[in-house]
């Protein structure tokens, strides 16, 4: 491997849908590169394909935040890394165990039976945004409102309390400050601590995922309340917060691809795959977090016990030995094989529900609005930081 | 074609079903298992694809 000045590592992105133009020399360093952390800290950046999909899946890599070695990617993650975040926080066999209570209520089929009701959220959305434009904020108007109100209809959160939960989430990964991510962490403990309370006293249990864990394994002893509560933040936070990015930072891709976008609206055949690729195109979860806890051999070189490893999924998903033109948008290449849903034991549990999401949300959007452009000029429109979910701060759109 | 699901390392992702639907399902717990009659692949082309997308690699192929 070439030695290289290490990169600075996250970095914000120029253009909304390319990794940062900061990343460029990564390529030259494929498969792994040095970096340099927010805290001055060295750590390894995995950038190629098949060993991002070797490493991912190898358990001597530790996601365990709590751990003094943990690569921190800003200050604000070290301010809170000593809380428990389950499934995503936690290393087999433990991983197992929460991920088995999980996984029935997220395989395909089930993801196949809501889509009539993620269908009936996307065009209550957009006839409401329709009755009221053009133009529309796209994001508050319609990105965000439908993933929240399809988790909280699966989870069983009232979406009546949506402005308090997307509020808290905002801050909890956006910041800006330290304090805010603790006072974020407090404010949805004690939501839901009143929440699994209401639960707890209703005699006829809803339908929820939640209900299920207060009513059965809380109510068993399976789960603790922590348990549960860590549970209840993390699928209702990563559950709207990053198919709320998809959407908006999809609709913005697609409208500055007009002949893909075209070529989409004239066979929604192509749909499956055009959601495929739109996720490796655009990487939005963009900086996995490990820490080895043996020494790996990896890439030529040793990755000591101890080292932090992470994976640039925006840079690993342009691999051009997978991805030929990895720079292109083309619904046409397999695109299956990406990262930006993760590899490995803690591969997105909610992947199956986001693919019908963005599927629907997308094709429905296009439809109802042939005309649907920005409304403002491209480089004006503000995006999300590097250090955070990648996406749209705000889509002024009108058709 | 002889397929092995590891279904102590499955963790329900649901990529083999999604890759080669003809083949693979998930079961009532989540976890992949064969459709009935589709215990040889059925000459599915997809299988390998089924196999590679697997994030926990709990799908071993072998021809024969």
């Amino acid at each position: 491997m070439p030695e290289t000045e290490p990169v600075a590592f996250p970095q914000d992105r120029t253009c909304p849908y390319h990794p940062p133009t900061g990343y460029e020399p990564l390529r030259a360093t494929r498969p792994l590169s040095r970096i340099t952390l927010y805290d001055g800290r060295p750590a390894w950046l995995v950038t190629g394909h098949a060993l991002a999909r070797e490493l991912l899946a190898d358990q001597r890599l530790s996601t365990d935040r709590d751990h003094p070695d943990f690569p921190a990617p800003t200050e604000r993650f070290s301010a809170v890394r000593n809380r428990k975040v389950a499934l995503l926080g936690v290393d087999d066999p433990q991983h197992r165990t929460q991920r088995r209570m999980m996984v029935p209520s997220f395989t395909l089929r089930r993801a196949a039976e809501l889509r009539p009701s993620i269908q009936r959220i996307v065009d209550g959305r957009l006839d409401a945004m329709i009755a009221q434009g053009p133009p529309a904020e796209l994001v508050s108007a319609f990105a965000l409102p439908v993933p929240s109100m399809v988790i909280c209809a699966l989870l069983g959160v009232p979406y009546a309390d949506h402005e308090f939960f997307e509020g808290q989430s905002r801050r909890l990964l956006r910041g800006p400050g330290v304090e805010d991510v603790q006072e974020a962490r407090r404010q949805l403990d004690a939501y839901f601590e009143e929440l699994i309370d209401h639960k707890q006293k209703q005699s006829e249990p809803g339908d929820g995922v939640l209900d299920e864990l207060v009513h059965r394994q809380l109510r068993e002893g399976e789960l603790d309340r922590q348990e549960v509560i860590a549970f209840a933040t993390i699928l209702l936070v990563a559950g709207h917060e990053t198919t709320a990015n998809m959407i908006s930072l999809g609709t913005f891709t697609l409208l500055q691809h007009p002949e893909q976008l075209a070529e989409l609206r004239g066979d929604p055949e192509l749909l499956p795959a055009a959601v495929e690729e739109l996720m490796r195109m655009l990487s939005i979860a963009e900086g996995l977090l490990r820490r080895a806890t043996e020494d790996i051999e990896a890439g030529g070189t040793t990755i000591r016990a101890g080292d932090g490893v992470i994976f640039a999924t925006s840079v690993i998903n342009r691999d051009e030995e997978v991805y030929p033109a990895p720079d292109t948008l083309d619904w046409h290449r397999s695109a299956r094989h990406h990262v930006a849903f993760g590899f490995g034991i803690h591969q997105c549990l909610g992947q199956n529900l986001a693919r019908a999401e963005l599927e629907i949300a997308l094709h429905s959007l296009f439809d109802r609005l042939p005309k649907l452009r920005l409304a403002v000029p491209a480089d004006e429109i503000p995006f999300k930081p590097g250090d955070t979910i990648q996406g749209m701060l705000e889509l002024p759109v009108t058709w | 074609m002889h397929i092995d699901i590891d279904k102590d390392v499955c963790i329900g992702a649901g990529q083999c079903a999604l890759a080669a639907p003809n083949v693979f399902t998930q079961d009532d717990d989540g976890f992949s298992t064969l459709l009935p009659n589709r215990e040889d692949g059925g000459g599915d082309p997809m299988v390998r694809e089924a196999s590679r997308a697997c994030p926990v690699g709990a799908i071993t192929v072998t021809e024969g």
